[in-house]
Parts: C-alpha cells; sequence; structure tokens
C-alpha cells in the first residue's frame, strides 16, 4: 500500500535479472523486507500488549462486572443487583476497619522505615572497609521470603512464650498481647514488613546520597557548617526525591499486604476481633471463606480506585518536589537554590505499579524535559 | 536525550568516584570512619542476621527452648529431626520443584517479552510508539493483583485450578519489565550499530538477535534477578489456584503454621530450609542485587 511511494528512489534502478517490468513492481525479496521493517515493531511489542490485555487489564474490568451481580463463589452469576454492593460495602463497618488497619501498618511500617533507612544510607556513605559486606548484610533480610518472614516473627510475637514477650518479662515489663490488641498487632506486622524492606531502601537512598556532588559538602563545611547541618541543608534536601520515590512504591506493596496478616494468625482472618484484618485478607475472606464473590469483587474494585487515587497525589506531589527539587524542571526551579547537574536526579514517577516488580516511572519519556532527566526504576515490591 | 550522561554515578562506575571517595567521612566531612560507625553498622548486621539466626536457634533445638527467658545463643542437635518433620509434614521437594519452575518461567518469559518490547519502543521507527509507551508507562499504575477473583474464574473454567499454568499464567508480562528494558536500551545501543546492521541485509530479527540481545545482557540479568525473586516471593495468588498437594515453597510452608498443635521449632526449621535457596543465591549473585537496586535508584 504505502510501500509504492516509499520506495521509488530504489526502485527506479532497472532491475535487471526480472524480465521486462512494466511498472516500478517490488520484487517478492524487497515486499518481505520492507513488511520486515513496518511490522517488525508491532510484532514485538505485539504480545506484551496482548497478554497484558488478557490477564491484567480484562480481569479488572471484569471485576466491575462481577460488582453488579450477587455472585457466589460455588453457584456462579446470581441476579444483577446495579450498585447494591458498592451500598452495602461502603456501610459495613468492617470495610472501614480493614481500610483503617491498612493505612494503621502502612503508616508504621512506612515512617520508621524511612527514618532508619536514611540513617543507615548515611552511615554506609562513607569510605568504609569491607564496603560490600555491609551493603550485603543489610540486604540480608530481602531474601527471607514474607512467608518465612511472618513465620518467624509470629513466633517472635508470641504473647505465651515469644521472644519478646520473655525478654519483656524479664525486665519486669508486662506481657503486651500482641496478637489480640489493635496497636500492638499492627506494630508487630508493620516490623515483619520493616524488617524486610528497610535495608532495600536504604541502598536506594544510599544510591542518590552518592549522587550529591562532593565539592558541594566541601564549601559547606569551608563555610562552617558543621557534619549536621550539612546532613539537614545538603543531604536530606538531594535525596528528597528518592524519598519520596520510596514512599510510593511502599504504597503500591503497603495498601495490598495480605501474606504478613493472614499469617499472623492464621486460624483466623486477621485476628479474633478483625483487629488486623487489611483489605485485601477482608477480600479473600469475603471471596474464598464466605463465598460471596459479587461483594468481594466490589472490595477490589473500590481498593482499586484507592489506589489508583493515591498514585494520582502521589504523582502531583512528586511532580511538584521533582520541578522544585533540583533546578532542572521547567519554570520553579529558579526558586530554589542550584544544586548543581548531578544532584539526585529529578523525576519521580507517577507510578505505582504493585504487580511484581513494581517500578516507578519518568511520567513519559517524550515529558522528560530538556535535560534528558534519568528515570528512575526500581524492580521492587510484591509481598 | 543522549548527550546527557545518565549512567549511574555510584562510585563504582565512575573512575573519579574512588579518588573522591577517599576524602568522604559521615556526612561527608572528609574523615575516615570510625569507632561509631562500625559500631552501627554491626548493630545493623545484627538487626538483620538475628531473627535469621534464632530460627536456626529455635529449629534445632524443641518447643522447649522458646520457654526460656534468654535464649541459647547456639544451634542445637534437633536440626535434622526437625528436618524430617517437615518432610513428613509437607511436600518440601515438590514445593521446591513448583518454585523453581513457576518462577523460572515467569523470569523467562518476562525478561524476553520485555526486552523484545523494550528494544522496539527504544529503537525502532513504527506510528503510535509514543502513545503506546505512555499507554506501557499508565498501565505500571495498574493494581492488576486486585483482578484475582475473575483471573480465578477462568482459571477454574479453564480447568486449571491446581496446575501450575495456573500461577505463571498472570504475570507473564510485566509493563515494568518493558518500561525498565526500554530505558535501559535507548541509551546503550547507537542507532548507527542498528542501521549498519540493516544495510549488510539483516532482517529486523537478526540485528535484535545480534546487536540489540548482547548490548541488553546485563539489564536482562538485574530484570531476572528481580523478576525471580518477586514470583518466589509470591504468596497470595498461588494460594488461590494450588491445593495442598501440588504446593509452592510459600503456599507449603504456611501449612506448617496452620496445622493444629503448632510445634514452632518445626515451623522454624521449615523456615529456615526454604531461606536457604535464595541465600544461596544472594551469595552468589548478591553484589548483582546491590547493584541492581541501587542502579533502579538512579536509572533504570
Amino acid at each position: 500500500m504505502e510501500s509504492g511511494t516509499l520506495m521509488t528512489t530504489t526502485l527506479n534502478r532497472p532491475a535487471a535479472s526480472s524480465p521486462a517490468p512494466a511498472k516500478p513492481t517490488l520484487t517478492f525479496r524487497q515486499r518481505l523486507n520492507v513488511l520486515d521493517m513496518k511490522g517488525s515493531p508491532y510484532l514485538y511489542i505485539a504480545p506484551f500488549f496482548i497478554l497484558f490485555a488478557l490477564v491484567g487489564l480484562f480481569p479488572l474490568g471484569y471485576t466491575f462486572f462481577v460488582s453488579l451481580f450477587d455472585w457466589h463463589l460455588l453457584k456462579g452469576q446470581g441476579e444483577f443487583v446495579g450498585l447494591r454492593n458498592f451500598q452495602e460495602v461502603l456501610q459495613d463497618r468492617f470495610f472501614w476497619n480493614s481500610l483503617f488497619n491498612t493505612m494503621s501498618i502502612f503508616l508504621l511500617s512506612t515512617i520508621p522505615q524511612l527514618i532508619v533507612a536514611t540513617a543507615i544510607a548515611a552511615v554506609l556513605d562513607q569510605n568504609l572497609r569491607g564496603k560490600t559486606f555491609w551493603r550485603m548484610s543489610i540486604l540480608l533480610p530481602y531474601i527471607v521470603t514474607p512467608v518465612a518472614v511472618a513465620l518467624i516473627f509470629a513466633n517472635m510475637f508470641g504473647e505465651q512464650y515469644g521472644l519478646i514477650n520473655n525478654i519483656l518479662a524479664s525486665f519486669g515489663i508486662e506481657r503486651i498481647l500482641w496478637t489480640n490488641e489493635t496497636l500492638p498487632s499492627h506494630i508487630a506486622i508493620a516490623t515483619m514488613v520493616n524488617w524486610r524492606w528497610t535495608g532495600y531502601n536504604a541502598l536506594i537512598l544510599l544510591a542518590a546520597m552518592q549522587a550529591v556532588p562532593r565539592d558541594i559538602y566541601e564549601s559547606a563545611a569551608i563555610d562552617g557548617a558543621g557534619a549536621f547541618r550539612r546532613f539537614f541543608s545538603i543531604t536530606l534536601p538531594s535525596i528528597r526525591p528518592t524519598m519520596i520515590f520510596v514512599v510510593i512504591t511502599a504504597t503500591i506493596g503497603g495498601l495490598q499486604i495480605f501474606t504478613e496478616p493472614r499469617l499472623f494468625d492464621p486460624r483466623t482472618a486477621g485476628g479474633t476481633g478483625r483487629q488486623f484484618q487489611t483489605t485485601v485478607l477482608y477480600l479473600w475472606d469475603m471471596a474464598f471463606q464466605r463465598s460471596n464473590f459479587g461483594k468481594a469483587a466490589t472490595i477490589a474494585w473500590l481498593l482499586f480506585l484507592i489506589i489508583i487515587l493515591f498514585g494520582i497525589v502521589n504523582y502531583l506531589i512528586s511532580r511538584r518536589i521533582a520541578t522544585t527539587g533540583d533546578g532542572r524542571g521547567p519554570g520553579s526551579g529558579a526558586r530554589r537554590r542550584r544544586r548543581g547537574e548531578s544532584a539526585a536526579p529529578a523525576v519521580v514517577l507517577p507510578a505505582v505499579g504493585p504487580q511484581p516488580p513494581a517500578p516507578a516511572a519518568d511520567p513519559a519519556p517524550e515529558s522528560a524535559g530538556s535535560a534528558g532527566t534519568p528515570a528512575r526504576t526500581n524492580p521492587r515490591r510484591a509481598r | 536525550m543522549t548527550a546527557v550522561d545518565t549512567r549511574p554515578r555510584t562510585e563504582a562506575s565512575t573512575p573519579g568516584g574512588r579518588a573522591r571517595a577517599l576524602h568522604r567521612g559521615l556526612f561527608g566531612n572528609g574523615r575516615r570512619p570510625g569507632f561509631l560507625t562500625y559500631g552501627l553498622l554491626f548493630a545493623f548486621f545484627l538487626a538483620s542476621a538475628y531473627p535469621l539466626w534464632w530460627s536456626v536457634i529455635i529449629g534445632s533445638r524443641s518447643n522447649e527452648a522458646l520457654g526460656q527467658t534468654w535464649p541459647p545463643l547456639f544451634p542445637g542437635g534437633n536440626f535434622w529431626t526437625n528436618v524430617g518433620e517437615v518432610f513428613d509434614t509437607i511436600p518440601f521437594w515438590l514445593a521446591l520443584g513448583n518454585s523453581v519452575l513457576i518462577s523460572g518461567i515467569i523470569t523467562v518469559s518476562v525478561v524476553g517479552f520485555s526486552t523484545l518490547a523494550g528494544y522496539s519502543f527504544a529503537k525502532l521507527r513504527f506510528r503510535g510508539r509514543n502513545g503506546l509507551m505512555v499507554a506501557v508507562v499508565a498501565t505500571m499504575a495498574i493494581p492488576t493483583q486486585l483482578g484475582i477473583i475473575p483471573l480465578f474464574m477462568l482459571m477454574r473454567t479453564l480447568g486449571w485450578t491446581g496446575e501450575i499454568g495456573a500461577v505463571v499464567i498472570p504475570t507473564l508480562v510485566t509493563a515494568f519489565g518493558v518500561f525498565f528494558m526500554r530505558q535501559y536500551l535507548v541509551d546503550v545501543i547507537p542507532d548507527e550499530l542498528i542501521e549498519s546492521a540493516r544495510m549488510d541485509g539483516a532482517s529486523m530479527i537478526s540485528t535484535f538477535w545480534h546487536v540489540a540481545l548482547p548490548a541488553a545482557r546485563p539489564a536482562m540479568a538485574i530484570l531476572g534477578l528481580f523478576t525471580f525473586m518477586t514470583a518466589w516471593t509470591d504468596f497470595l495468588w498461588p494460594l488461590l489456584v494450588l491445593d495442598a498437594g501440588n504446593p509452592t515453597l510459600q503456599t507449603a510452608l504456611s501449612q506448617l503454621q496452620s496445622a493444629r498443635y503448632v510445634d514452632y521449632s518445626i515451623v522454624l526449621a521449615g523456615a529456615v530450609i526454604a531461606t536457604l535457596p535464595l541465600l544461596v543465591l544472594f551469595v552468589v549473585a548478591g553484589r548483582q542485587l546491590i547493584s541492581g537496586i541501587m542502579q533502579g535508584a538512579v536509572k533504570g
């Protein structure tokens, strides 16, 4: 079709081998070549889009469809109920309870984690002996799977014979009801998350710290800024985009936390009084224990909307911070002191991919500003 | 875009980094780190390692060790007995095999399709490229894991529940993988190289095979490592579609805790042996893991 116009220059060459071409036509080989050139790019991206549509997008869309019906695990599709499931779930105090628990565990696992990870990164950001050893030692928990982490810590936090209560008791402190009380159970679950992810995030922050040009520190030192002053006025502002990025990836995983609360007390779905039942755990309970697929789909869809909302808010905040952060962004950069070209890279991404290596992405290739902003990606975070 | 050096600026990769690093101390004050620093590092090390060491201790003793106020410092002699109990309770070797197979298939698929699509987005020109790339980036923000209910129904309709295929299918491709490979390949392969291969009459696929693939190898290794880790640690989905008779390592391990009478020394022995495969991977590929995380933070 378009090949005729495209190839004219080559075609005008007298084709010696082909007998008497009445008009400039392509040889079979050339046609094949054009087809190869035009078609291959689509062929290469097709598997991704087809598979993603089938196993990613379609199920999500179908979840909404299911949420509009009475739908039983075994009996299947029932009567169409419109938005009644949504109405009921939104009035369901267990749903709100699960959201509260999820948020509480999320905050307890994100804030301390960020602080400790920053501290570890600052300690690692020195001219250490045995650098690789120390880095590996803080990453060690990452290779323990969430299931194993949950088994280990569920025992450590055991109310009767757990390590932590034993130690507390030996100091004369009363035993804490780690599984039966709300806040202690949230702390215990957050501890599992923190233990596994703090070292990982420390390495990300360490990379950001190392991207800060050293001469800035030197000139600050000459100007009389002490170590702590330098940390708070140079290091922290420089790694802020990375910290936002860490928070974003933590959000994606954190809002879908399941394994840890599921195995903290395997006999219940989130505690005897649902004191640590998270939203995905409630979803699982609704679908596979109570066989109510209609409502479970509704919960999934609502959580989906919440995560997207978080993603948008994250994106807006991080874009603001990224553009004011390092002087590369359009316009607003002038407001802040320019920190040098190689300060921690600007863009923190909209991305909020929950699925396995959950990433954060450069908003899009074409929006990458004049300087070719390094994108930040991070293979991470499914729990 | 190509004019700007976007390579990861860790001290390992820049030649000047090592020299610069010599003049740095805590908060960049130029001194060599002292006792305090190493004390802190040792504390972090203990915090990382102790829960595992504690599991080894309890897992090699009996439930009674849990009752002691201060746990023993060293392992006991019951480890193999406990491991034997684990093998009697759960189909450990089957589960291990399943986990290796599942994670392996997912890794090959994700890395293969991501490299192919990432190369296409990074280096080939075609109509709709930018729009489709934006679609990829946007889909990274979609929590597809929440589609488990229809996926479960689908697997049941197909009669695949209980089979490994059911676990593998939902994660055969990831938008992140495509994005990651695209970001890497866009800088790493010079356009001239592809053009000259085409001039020499190489077909598109052989250009991909002989030019792009060798260049993509480091990124493929990193993507593969993290994809494998993610697939290996997954719990919710295999829990839904597999049954206790044909589990993954994670779902099998969780059964130890669900028994009516829980012997924690057996549970922890199970946790320890289930951690060993990744511990081996960590010893072998720990440096790559670290540089993968650190590069990912600065540039994908």
